[in-house]
């Protein structure tokens, strides 16, 4: 039981709180990178490859693009059908592998990464598809390659719902976050547990609830306004009230 | 310079297969506005997607200028496809691009440097009358603007073949024919050859020198305008130039006259009736402007038999008219019954 009478209470939650919100933040981030740098392209081979889509045929082999669909497919179903809690302990050999120890914030990017990846290659997939075909004929009677269309025309064109898509995806990385510091891994979710459970410290509980709330609060505005920026339908612009705000 | 020769089409497999298009030949010379016409479903969108091979035909080859494009590799048919603009119905312009990002996309997929796309790009914006929307979104243009950054993207890398499908279908009269007349006056500048495919005869009549009728797949007719319209019983010409149908008195004669090029502007009916004394009535007319040339057919009709008519027949053809009789009054009366 921790007395916040004590002297030296504040400061120590101050420092406790400061420290969990940076391994928090630099958990997400770096898995961040990951799942956009792995998921993206996953999620557009996912759409490609289906019958008719851009790769369907690659290297002008049309049963290469079903098997590698299908592999994708079956990935992405796994590793969004596996529950998050066991996937962490099932990946604890690999972390070890890739990481060196399975314990602290970077052993918990490696999980963090692993859920996100699957779930965001659908959210890109979703994107994806959204984008009008007449728009890839557009640029492929300009004479452009399968790499121009994704570069030129699938990812500018579906970039603000990739930007919604990709929040959603952070927000639910954060959540994990939280579940990868009961078992040692750092960050917001370890105090709670630490100090909010383990040492009943309500005040620690509350904090690190706030401030998970604000970071998310503080990305969903940031996602919200940078989609808007780069969607040009020229939708009736909704009046600044209703338009969530950062802070 | 488009040369399509025997390109079928089918659409599913076996038994559910759709014969899109139906030993399909055209020929388009160098220069030329063609229009193709045909009814909803009759294999426009596939005839023309198949010149640019975003169609593959299932048989048959189609050349542009000089090139077999359907033997070509992927690599090669890119290459070949930069000589071939398109325009679309429903403009598919980026939303994310500015009018200009929209016609720099050409460019950009040639490899063209920075400064070259913009000056390119301005300079093709200023062509259709667009300099002022250089930097709008296609949310913040109207219908015909969009269109004008459409036609300015396919023009951009300077083709030698203009594709339009249905190009001003979503347009309204007047905005058609601005964006007609634009077309035109490219076609006439830079002796760019069309392609287009419409519904509407008011854009065949406005802008093409050639024209095919495409029905269930079929090239019914094709031709220049006004050799269509001096063959007897073309259904294209007919469709061009609907005639009144005002039922003729029996015993009298029908003629339809097809007048082009000079013709026209000649009181030819006038004439008629003060050189023989004729009561000529006229059960249908009509006076059109093709490709800067009037045509027109006027159906007359004439008292008397044929054979009392035969001279100010034989009169009208040393004018050079095209006359055909259509018949007399009770043969009409008789088909019609
Ligand atoms: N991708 C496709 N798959 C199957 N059938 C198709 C496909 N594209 C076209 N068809 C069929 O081919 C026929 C011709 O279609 P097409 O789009 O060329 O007609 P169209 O003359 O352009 O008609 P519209 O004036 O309505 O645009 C139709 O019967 C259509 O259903
Ligand atoms: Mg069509």
């Amino acid at each position: 039981m921790i007395d916040p009478t004590a002297p030296g209470f504040w400061s120590g939650l101050f420092q406790v709180l400061l420290v969990g919100t940076g391994e928090t933040l630099y958990m997400v981030g770096v898995a961040v990178l990951f799942t956009v740098l792995v998921g993206l392209p996953l999620g557009i081979l996912l759409v490609g490859t289906e019958r008719g889509g851009l790769f369907e045929a690659p290297f002008g082999y049309r049963p290469l693009g079903r098997v590698i669909n299908r592999v994708l497919e079956f990935v992405v179903n796994l590793g969004r059908s596996v529950p998050f809690i066991i996937l962490m302990v099932a990946l604890i050999p690999f972390t070890r592998l890739v990481v060196g120890t399975f314990i602290g914030s970077t052993a918990a990017i490696v999980p963090l990464a692993v859920v996100a990846i699957p779930f965001f290659a659908r959210m890109v997939e979703i994107a994806i598809k959204e984008v009008d075909s007449g728009l890839v004929e557009a640029a492929e009677s300009l004479g452009a390659t399968r790499w121009q269309i994704v570069a030129k025309v699938l990812v500018p064109e579906s970039l603000s719902t990739l930007i919604l898509g990709l929040s959603t995806t952070v927000t639910s990385i954060i959540n994990f976050s939280a579940m990868v510091g009961t078992v040692a891994g750092g960050g917001l979710g370890q105090v709670a547990i630490q100090y909010g459970y383990q040492r009943y410290s309500t005040i620690h509980m509350v904090a690190v609830i706030i401030l998970i709330f604000i970071i998310v609060m503080i990305l969903q505005g940031l996602a919200t306004w940078l989609a808007r920026r780069f969607s040009h339908r020229g939708r009736p612009t909704r009046s600044r009230a209703t338009v969530p705000t950062a802070i | 310079m488009i040369s399509v020769k025997h390109v079928f089409k089918t659409f599913g497999a076996a038994a559910a297969a759709t014969t899109a298009l139906d030993d399909v030949s055209l020929e388009v010379a160098r220069g030329e506005i063609f229009g193709v016409i045909g009814q909803s479903g009759a294999g426009k969108s596939t005839l023309i997607r198949a010149i640019n091979l975003l169609e593959r035909p299932s048989s048959g080859t189609v050349t542009v200028d000089g090139e077999e494009l359907t033997r070509l590799s992927p690599d090669q048919l890119r290459l070949a496809r930069r000589k071939i603009g398109m325009v679309f119905q429903h403009f598919n312009l980026l939303a994310g691009r500015t009018a200009q990002g929209n016609v720099e996309l050409g460019l950009e997929i040639a490899g063209v440097g920075g400064t070259e796309r913009r000056r390119r790009s301005l300079e093709i914006l200023d062509l259709v009358g667009l300099a002022d929307k250089a930097g709008a979104y296609p949310a913040e243009l109207s219908g015909g603007q969009k269109q004008r950054v459409g036609i300015a993207r396919s023009l951009a890398g300077n083709p030698k073949i203009l594709l339009s499908d249905e190009a001003t279908s979503a347009l309204d009269p007047e905005t058609t024919r601005s964006i007609l007349d634009l077309v035109k006056t490219i076609n006439v500048q830079v002796g760019l050859t069309v392609l287009l495919i419409t519904h509407e005869m008011d854009v065949v009549k406005r802008v093409c020198d050639s024209a095919a009728m495409l029905e269930h797949g079929r090239i019914l007719e094709q031709g220049s305008i006004v050799s269509l319209i001096s063959t007897p019983g073309s259904r294209l010409a007919h469709e061009l130039f609907p005639l009144g149908e005002i039922a003729p008195h029996p015993g009298n004669t029908v003629i339809e006259i097809t007048f082009s090029g000079g013709s026209a502007d000649r009181p030819v009916i006038a004439q008629l009736a003060r050189s023989y004394g004729l009561d000529v009535s006229i059960l249908g007319a009509v006076v059109e402007t093709i490709g800067g040339n009037q045509a027109g057919r006027t159906r007359l009709e004439l008292p008397g038999t044929p054979l009392a008519n035969a001279a100010p027949i034989a009169d009208l053809r040393g004018q050079g008219l095209l006359v055909e009789i259509v018949g007399d009054g009770a043969a009409m009366e008789g088909a019609r019954a």
